[in-house]
């Protein structure tokens, strides 16, 4: 255990077992944080596609999204930058969905989300699999606003949110992992926030 | 079958630097600003960075709890010590404790440099659009260009509400940024907000567009930019505080 700092108590001293460590509750906000700016996209422009190690490589538009099986996701999200935000609530698809219609070769082992804007974030396929992620256009019964990804964005909550790439456009199975932008940058692979998987060497 | 090629957006600088958790003394504590603290801080062993990147102060309480936060360096790599500036936001935790406890001479752990996409590179043309306490990355390339003899490189310019609330004014105002206040009149102008006018003249082709601030400042600040043409890949953001 690292040396207390002179004169620090903390100020959270019951702590909510939800949250991750290092991590705040940040109550009611959402901040909002891009490294670029926000693209406006409308829903009639917007497609997303499945491409790379599959073996149908698919493309939906915004109508043929919204007529796959919805799935929602009621839970917590996790920023990298240590605030957290508990019992949200997103609808839209789970990439499940999407990974049945494309079909995965035996060699997909990653997964590359690409934006509008070009960001770029990598997963483990492991990571998108079995209803840990969807992508989503709603958020509290709305539509997704556009500074937090709308039209749609990747949701992977159980990540940090670096990895939910706002503004989706793109899944390119790849059997090889390759770092994303934010992990060319500085940040960890994973991401996960029970272990504090904030930077590299984390 | 090849992999797609599927990263556009830049990759930042190379090779950035970046450190782990070291041990920083605390050598100075100024307030030449009201809410907030510049802290020199000699941090062991340290790594040096590139302007624009930042560090992780952490805090640790007697019984184990941990907050950290994150902040941006102000001072230039050839500085000997990292200066850190901190807005004092009200109902911070780490933020408090930095502004309102923090003496020279204590021990502080930090964890930096880190980052690799808001960071000047020292050759490039820069525009630099700040929102209040945004300024601070912009002052560590400011000051590394001046270290560089190229000053000419970088045109900056500030919004902030008032001039005693505009970290670095002078140091600023002395480098010919424009300093727009949206709380008091300076000079022949009247209060009022960065307009897309007053980065005309700023702007140039081939410049990368860096904006720092508040979420909503970033979000306006790159509006301002792309309706005077700057593509999308030329403007990188770094944002920080909740909003609504």
């Amino acid at each position: 255990m690292p040396t207390p700092t002179r004169g620090f108590l903390g100020r959270r001293r019951d702590r909510d077992p939800r949250l991750p460590p290092g991590q705040y509750d940040v109550g009611a906000d959402w901040p909002v944080l891009t490294a670029e700016a926000a693209p406006r996209i409308t829903p009639e422009t917007w497609s997303i596609t499945v491409d790379g190690r599959v073996e149908s490589p698919t493309t939906w538009s915004w109508a043929e999204a919204h007529r796959l099986p919805p799935s929602e996701y009621r839970g917590d999200i996790h920023c990298v930058t240590t605030w957290s935000k508990f019992d949200t609530h997103f609808a839209g698809v789970s990439v499940d969905t999407l990974l049945a219609a494309a079909r995965p070769t035996a060699e997909a082992g990653f997964v590359m989300a690409t934006s509008k804007t070009g960001y770029t974030t990598n997963l483990p396929l492991a990571d998108v699999t079995g209803g840990k992620a969807w992508i989503v256009w709603e958020f509290d019964g709305r539509p997704l606003p556009v500074e937090h990804g709308g039209p749609v964005r990747l949701l992977v909550p159980h990540l940090y949110f670096w990895k939910s790439a706002k503004w989706i456009t793109r899944l390119t199975l790849l059997a090889r992992d390759q770092p994303g932008f934010w992990e060319q940058n500085g940040y960890h692979d994973r991401g996960d926030p029970w272990r504090q998987q904030r930077y590299q060497g984390d | 079958m090849t992999e797609p090629e599927s990263v556009v957006l830049g990759a930042g600088v190379a090779g950035a630097p970046s450190g782990g958790w070291r041990t920083a003394t605390v050598a100075g504590v100024r307030r030449p600003v009201p809410r907030s603290v510049q802290l020199r801080l000699d941090v062991a062993d340290r790594v040096d960075h590139l302007p624009g990147q930042h560090y992780v102060v952490r805090l640790t309480a007697p019984d184990g709890y941990t907050a950290q936060r994150s902040y941006s360096v102000a001072s230039a790599p050839g500085d000997p010590l990292v200066e850190l500036f901190v807005e004092r936001l009200p109902d911070g935790e780490v933020s408090t404790h930095l502004a309102d406890v923090v003496e020279p001479g204590d021990v502080l752990e930090v964890r930096g440099p880190i980052g690799g996409w808001f960071v000047w590179d020292g050759v490039s043309p820069a525009l630099l659009v700040a929102g209040g306490s945004g300024v601070v990355p912009f002052v560590s390339m400011l000051r590394t260009a001046r270290a560089l003899g190229r000053t000419d490189l970088l045109r900056i310019a500030v919004s902030v509400r008032t001039l005693e609330e505009l970290p670095y004014a002078g140091e600023l105002v002395d480098a010919g940024a424009l300093v727009v206040t949206t709380r008091e009149s300076r000079g022949i102008r009247p209060a009022g907000r960065l307009a897309a006018e007053d980065l005309v003249p700023l702007w140039e082709p081939g410049q990368t567009a860096f904006v720092c601030g508040s979420a909503s400042f970033a979000d306006a600040a790159g509006r301002l930019l792309l309706g005077l043409g700057v593509a999308p890949r030329d403007i990188r953001i770094e944002q920080f505080g909740p909003t609504g």
